[in-house]
């Protein structure tokens, strides 16, 4: 079609195809405001006291003075937990996705470009593990590990989230369309022993898909609230199962609250809100490159 | 192959492999071997049985049956939808900016997700307070009424995950060829027809990709109504869904037989439906 053609079809827009259009509009921006507008909700709360978040406008901006106030209330509640729930975050997210990279990248490529008995079993294995919902084995590892006695360790938390077959999948993926068989029979041609062609010819070839199953990895298991509320208590849990428990402590919520130290629902939004920005800031930064990641996670051709 | 490469094999997947007999293979086994014994004797099918007869069975696997047909049918007409029409824009920004927008809730998931949808769905505080009274809600237990659950649930789902389903469709539809598009409108197919004669049967590998993985999300359901229960001091019950009620046996009624009961009966739905989507789907098939 010429682009003259292609104006002239622009032009002519008949009723119907107006009504279309204004309607595809109304739905693009109805969808949009319902994704967009709470995240926009939380990012404003925290500026605000109790009551300019029960009276003023939803999406009314409060004070930086009122959002330093909601800072150190949050930070002083029962003497500084909520910096120990993220530093407890950070510590199983970074050391599980440490541990998921080490195993998980030679893994995946090995089932990709190395043959070895029982190759398949372990891909067809991998595959049926990664497609069930990782709730679905919570149950059974709390099971499995109190009777190892590990419940209340930090191990039982590290543990079950390295093992992240969705990690070894996207890397076997990769290294299966983006390395060819030829290159490494090259390189060992030349001499090269496997951990050789593995570090010096794969690995500088891997750094995307290292990228992907890091912030993957990371991101699932900041966000895990099941596992670890089952493993661990006390000062050991991390971010998502205290913020949780902050509810008991809220009068609005809870007006029965036993507590005397209470939080006010500002305070709550600002504890909402920081436990998910180290994940909304990956996802903000990272996005397009994420999104690839996503579609190459299930796509074959 | 030679035997040195396959050496080389077993070294390279051997810390994997570990990781899956123990967080894969081990309690999947030891969960089916307590679910048939209690005290370390077989007992055949009775904590099956125990678990079916207690009253709080059946309602639980009511509630959780309701808010997947909900969450299945929102999710795929939903989501199809959406990802048709922001394919069909033309502006390159304003398609982008749409698709990150669906997009990035995905980054708040878990207890954060549910904790920003209690505002949300607190009159009080709401955003969309209006809303919520032109609907005839005054306060935060009003819209978590038990009923309303499955929708409440839904919307939640919907809201952190839809986004990175429409991505990925998105993705799927960008791999239609332009000339088959192009043929289409030349033989003076409309938006409507291209949608539902092309683009929908190019989608349904996707869509049934889509529907098996949320089924067996779905029916975990644990962490929404847990935080629920949370808030809401119990109007919203602690034994709402499946895995609460597996939860409950084990930490409040000491009961892990009866806990792993429940489990097993979970991850056999959640393994059936990944294994026959593995040997029927071909969606993962390369060798």
């Amino acid at each position: 079609m010429t682009d003259l053609a292609v104006r002239r079809r622009r032009r002519a827009l008949t009723p119907a195809q107006w009504i279309g259009r204004a309607l595809v509009a109304v739905v693009l921006l109805a969808f949009a405001a319902f994704f967009i507008l709470p995240i926009i909700w939380l990012l404003l709360a925290p500026t605000k006291t109790n009551s300019e978040l029960l009276l003023s406008g939803p999406f009314a901006f409060g004070s930086f003075e009122q959002l330093a106030a909601n800072w150190n209330e949050l930070f002083a509640f029962g003497s500084g937990v909520f910096a120990v729930w993220l530093g407890n975050s950070a510590f199983y997210s970074f050391s599980a996705l440490a541990i998921t990279l080490i195993v998980s990248i030679p893994a995946g490529y090995a089932l990709a470009l190395i043959e070895f008995k029982g190759r398949r079993i372990l891909l067809v294995t991998t595959l049926i593990v990664m497609l069930i919902p990782n709730t679905a084995l919570v149950l059974p590892i709390f099971l499995e590990l109190s009777a190892a006695r590990l419940i209340g360790s930090p191990l039982a938390v590290i543990l079950p989230f390295s093992f992240f077959p969705f990690g070894v999948y996207l890397t076997y993926i990769y290294f299966s369309t983006a390395v060819s068989h030829d290159l490494l029979n090259a390189a060992r041609i030349d001499g090269a022993g496997e951990f050789r062609v593995f570090a010096q010819v794969a690995m500088p070839l891997a750094t995307p898909v290292i990228a992907l199953v890091g912030f993957f990895s990371f991101v699932a298991n900041w966000n895990n609230y099941f596992l670890p509320f089952l493993v661990v208590g006390g000062q050991k849990i991390p971010v998502q199962v205290g913020l949780a428990n902050l509810l008991s402590n809220v009068p609005a919520f809870n007006p029965t609250t036993a507590s005397s130290i209470v939080i006010q629902l500002p305070t709550l939004a600002l504890a909402t809100l920081l436990s998910v920005a180290p994940i909304l800031l990956i996802f903000l930064f990272a996005q397009r490159f994420l999104v690839e990641g996503m579609t190459a996670g299930g796509t074959k051709e | 192959m030679s035997a040195g490469q396959s050496r080389f094999g077993y070294v390279f997947v051997s810390g994997y492999t570990l990781l899956l007999v123990a967080f894969g293979l081990l309690p999947t086994l030891y969960a089916l071997f307590l679910s048939f014994t209690r005290n370390g004797v077989f007992v055949g099918f009775d904590n099956f049985v125990k678990v079916f007869n207690d009253y709080r069975f059946l309602p639980a696997v009511g509630h959780v049956a309701l808010y997947v047909v909900f969450w299945l049918i929102s999710l795929i007409v939903l989501v199809v939808v959406l990802a048709i029409v922001v394919h069909g824009i033309r502006v390159r920004w304003l398609g982008d900016t749409a698709r990150f927008l669906f997009y990035i809730p995905g980054a708040i998931a878990g207890a954060s997700s549910v904790l920003l949808w209690l505002f949300v769905l607190d009159p009080s505080v709401s955003p969309v307070s209006a809303l919520l009274r032109a609907m005839g809600y005054e306060s935060l237990v009003n819209v978590v009424a038990v009923g309303n659950l499955p929708v409440v649930f839904t919307v939640i789902a919907f809201w952190a995950g839809a986004g990175g389903w429409i991505v990925i469709m998105y993705g799927a539809l960008n791999n239609i060829s332009a000339d088959i598009m192009e043929a289409a409108r030349i033989d003076g197919a409309g938006a409507l027809q291209v949608a539902w004669y092309i683009q929908l049967p190019m989608l349904t590998k996707w869509i049934s990709y889509m529907g098996i993985m949320s089924l067996a999300a779905g029916t975990q359901l644990f962490v929404e109504p847990k935080v629920l229960a949370q808030a809401t001091k119990n109007v919203v019950p602690e034994d709402y869904s499946l895995n609460q009620l597996a939860y409950l046996y084990a930490f409040r009624q000491g009961d892990f037989s009866g806990s792993a009961a429940i489990s097993v009966m979970l991850l056999v739905v959640a393994l059936g439906l990944s294994t026959i989507f593995i040997f029927r789907g071909k969606l993962f098939e390369r060798d």
